[in-house]
């Protein structure tokens, strides 16, 4: 009995420490609850990025290049907090497809967001094939005549406007490449290998200059020298000091959601849960009860651990992921509502208050338990799926449906036995009862 | 039990309403949203009067849209599904429905490309197959226990049977709500089938497992009753337990529907049916199926 009493003073105490931990994070905004972009205001860009000019192997660091000189850029723009990452999709479909995704929070321009990304230019260097010669006749299909060389745009380290210098050429505007030292690397092996041949400089898909390799380059800058005026020389080597793209990239799909809707719908999903919460309890007060206000206090054990939970891992919170959270709270209070279904069903067979208890705890289990699990098995499923959107509502309906077990069989069985209801009185009896009776 | 008795009734209203679902469902059909088939949806609002449908349809028509369909939402807003935007017409979307000085606001635009369409749409169908096989798989392990009088199989197809009635109902329900308000099939309407499914099953078996101790209890003790009276005795035992874990969620999503966020409320109100619908069957129908079955069987 004593101990029972320590451990849910204990279980109060710690819920309480928790609650308080995560509200006062909250007001001082020393550690905020990460909220979705359709809470929070802004725009998410889904690009798809053309690697079929890449050799396998090639392709995850060309991702990730891709990743650090897209998140390069947008944080060059002052947005705040951007998320870029890159992922494999398509498993199902059969094509394997390298997807770029782009959060930019606060940003409520399509169209603004679109263009801070579209304007990093993609630069790519080929090699003509062998035996390949380009006829500059309209309809021909440059691309096929070129194959991937081993230098990329993630090589590049920094490149400047140049005038030419030299018979003939004097004064035109030209691009200075300079690689960086694994880049130096790979293009002075490069040259070495393929004097003779012509190397291809693609810019955002198209070829702008196709220079003959003469001899070894082994200082690492190349030069391209395209019909540029000096403003758009000048352009595109500040474009390409921000950062080139190593693989092209193709727009996918978008979405913005204005930052006042956001702020509206956080603040009707707060009180949908409060009034959830508030009707819930009363339901379980005036239904059970003593153990009702025992049910009571587990809730609010469960709400306050999930919230807290959802700061501590983090969980990013999106509309559906409320909307999870609040469901759970109705389904939390299930396992109660077996436990003490049984414990009444115990009572009624005449068993003293404290082993009618442990009885329903004991029976209700198998129920709780595969309650839980039909559930799961649904969370874990669309967690797998689903879309950013799904898998937000999936991850906390889970962590719900987890939670929600744990304190049920831990928290309210021992603040139901601290409460140490021996006697079988009359009132006791009351307290314990339900419904009509 | 009354229900037990009464089921001649019970299943004359579940067939209404049954019948009800199928139609709404063949009359109104079901939507695909811009998630399954790619296409542009936005939310369009106005600070406080919209201005009139016809102006905006020619503002969007001048502006080379070609297919789309304007629906008025909420109190001063629209909403438009159209097809792919070009660079320029994302551009002046906004302005597009700023007619004179009714300056209208972007809330949200979600443009979906064709090839993310496909792969939701083929995520979904398999999300879906994963969890109905998945649940057969429960239902087969909730029964594998050999039983009598009545064998386990017909428990779980009855269980199965049940299943399907939760998710007609919602189906049909949001067909009809697709009809009234323009809501489409997204993946979130998805996941409020496959939640549905989740949820809905497990009572129904609690209900059955009940029916099965009964029996067992009855053979154990050599109590003669009859099938229909230890099923609904069975009933009786669960029923306050199957109505008030329904009654706690019905009561959240409630709350959600009537205060949550705009972007959730079809969810939550195809939720709410379905968890009305998988209370309903796992009380008043699973169990009259039952007994049903039985009578039929002796006969």
């Amino acid at each position: 009995m004593v101990k029972t009493r320590v451990a849910a003073l204990l279980i109060f105490l710690a819920a309480a420490g928790a609650g308080w931990y995560t509200y006062n994070t909250e007001v001082t905004g020393a550690w905020l609850f990460r909220l979705g972009l359709d809470l929070s205001g802004g725009t998410q860009l889904v690009y798809r990025a053309d690697t079929s000019n890449l050799a396998g192997a090639d392709v995850d660091e060309s991702m990730s290049a891709l990743r650090d000189t897209i998140e390069r850029r947008v944080n060059l723009f002052g947005v705040s907090e951007p998320i870029v990452q890159t992922q494999e999709a398509g498993l199902f479909s059969g094509d394997i497809e390298q997807r770029l995704i782009v959060e930019l929070p606060g940003i409520t321009d399509t169209q603004e967001a679109i263009e801070l990304i579209g304007e990093t230019p993609v630069l790519e260097f080929r090699m003509l094939k062998v035996g390949a010669e380009p006829t500059g006749e309209p309809d021909e299909d440059i691309n096929a005549l070129f194959e991937p060389a081993s230098i990329t745009g993630k090589h590049l380290e920094s490149s400047q406007l140049q005038f030419q210098s030299g018979a003939g050429f004097a004064g035109e505007p030209v691009v200075v490449l300079n690689f960086n030292a694994e880049g130096k690397a790979i293009f002075a092996e490069m040259t070495k290998n393929n004097v003779g041949r012509i190397f291809g400089i693609f810019l955002d898909g198209e070829p702008i200059s196709m220079p003959v390799i003469r001899e070894e380059i082994p200082n690492g800058t190349a030069v391209i020298s395209g019909s540029f005026t000096p403003d758009s020389a000048r352009e595109l080597a500040r474009n390409l000091n921000y950062g080139a793209l190593p693989v092209a990239i193709e727009l996918l799909s978008t979405q913005t959601v204005a930052g006042t809707l956001g702020a509206q719908a956080v603040e009707s999903g707060i009180m949908a849960g409060i009034w959830g919460v508030i009707a819930v309890a009363l339901f379980m007060l005036l239904w059970y009860r003593l153990p009702g206000v025992v049910a009571v206090l587990a809730l609010s054990v469960y709400v306050i651990v999930v919230l807290a939970l959802f700061k501590f891992i983090p969980v990013t919170l999106t509309a559906a992921g409320i909307a999870a959270f609040i469901l759970s709270i109705g389904m939390a209070v299930d396992a109660n509502v077996l436990i003490f279904e049984r414990m009444k069903e115990e009572l009624r067979a005449g068993k003293r208050t404290t082993d009618a208890i442990g009885e329903g705890f004991g029976r209700a289990w198998p129920s709780i338990r595969d309650s839980n699990i039909s559930s799961m098995i649904t969370a874990v499923i669309l967690f797998w799926l689903g879309t950013s959107l799904v898998k937000g509502f999936a991850l906390v309906f889970g962590l719900g449906v987890l939670v929600s077990m744990l304190t049920a069989i831990s928290v309210s069985r021992t603040f139901l036995l601290a409460l140490g209801m021996h006697e079988k009185n009359g009132f006791v009896k009351f307290l314990f009862g339900s419904g009509t009776q | 039990m009354f229900i037990v008795k009464n089921r001649n009734i019970i299943f004359i209203l579940t067939g209404i309403v049954l019948a009800a679902a199928l139609a709404s469902l063949a009359v109104f059909g079901l939507k695909a949203g811009i998630d399954f088939t790619g296409g542009t949806l936005v939310e369009v609002s106005y600070e406080s009067i919209r201005t009139s449908p016809d102006v905006v349809s020619e503002s969007l028509r001048a502006a080379g849209l070609e297919e789309f369909s304007l629906r008025e939402s909420g109190e001063s807003g629209y909403t438009l599904r159209t097809g792919e935007l070009t660079d320029t017409q994302r551009e002046f979307l906004a302005a597009m429905f700023t007619i004179g000085d009714n300056t209208a606001h972007i809330d949200q635009l979600s443009e979906i490309g064709p090839t993310i369409g496909t792969e939701l749409r083929n995520k979904a169908f398999l999300a879906l197959s994963l969890v109905l096989v998945c649940i057969l798989f429960f239902i087969a392990f909730a029964f594998r226990k050999v039983s009598k009088p009545i064998s386990s199989w017909v428990y779980g197809a009855i269980a199965l049977v049940t299943l399907c009635f939760d998710v007609l109902v919602p189906v049909g329900f949001f067909a009809f709500l697709g009809h009234l308000t323009g809501a489409q099939v997204d993946t979130l309407f998805v996941t409020a089938v496959l939640t549905i499914l989740g949820y809905s099953v497990h009572d129904t078996i609690v209900v059955f497992d009940r029916t099965r101790e009964n029996l067992r209890i009855n053979e154990e003790r050599n109590r003669k009753e009859s099938f229909d009276e230890t099923a609904g005795r069975a009933l009786g035992q669960t029923f306050v337990r199957s109505m008030n874990t329904s009654v706690t969620t019905i009561i959240v999503l409630a709350a959600l529907y009537a205060l949550g966020p705009d972007s959730t409320k079809d969810f939550s109100l195809t939720l709410l049916v379905g968890i009305v619908a998988g209370t309903y069957s796992s009380i008043f129908l699973a169990t009259p199926l039952l007994v049903a079955f039985e009578k039929w069987r002796r006969r």
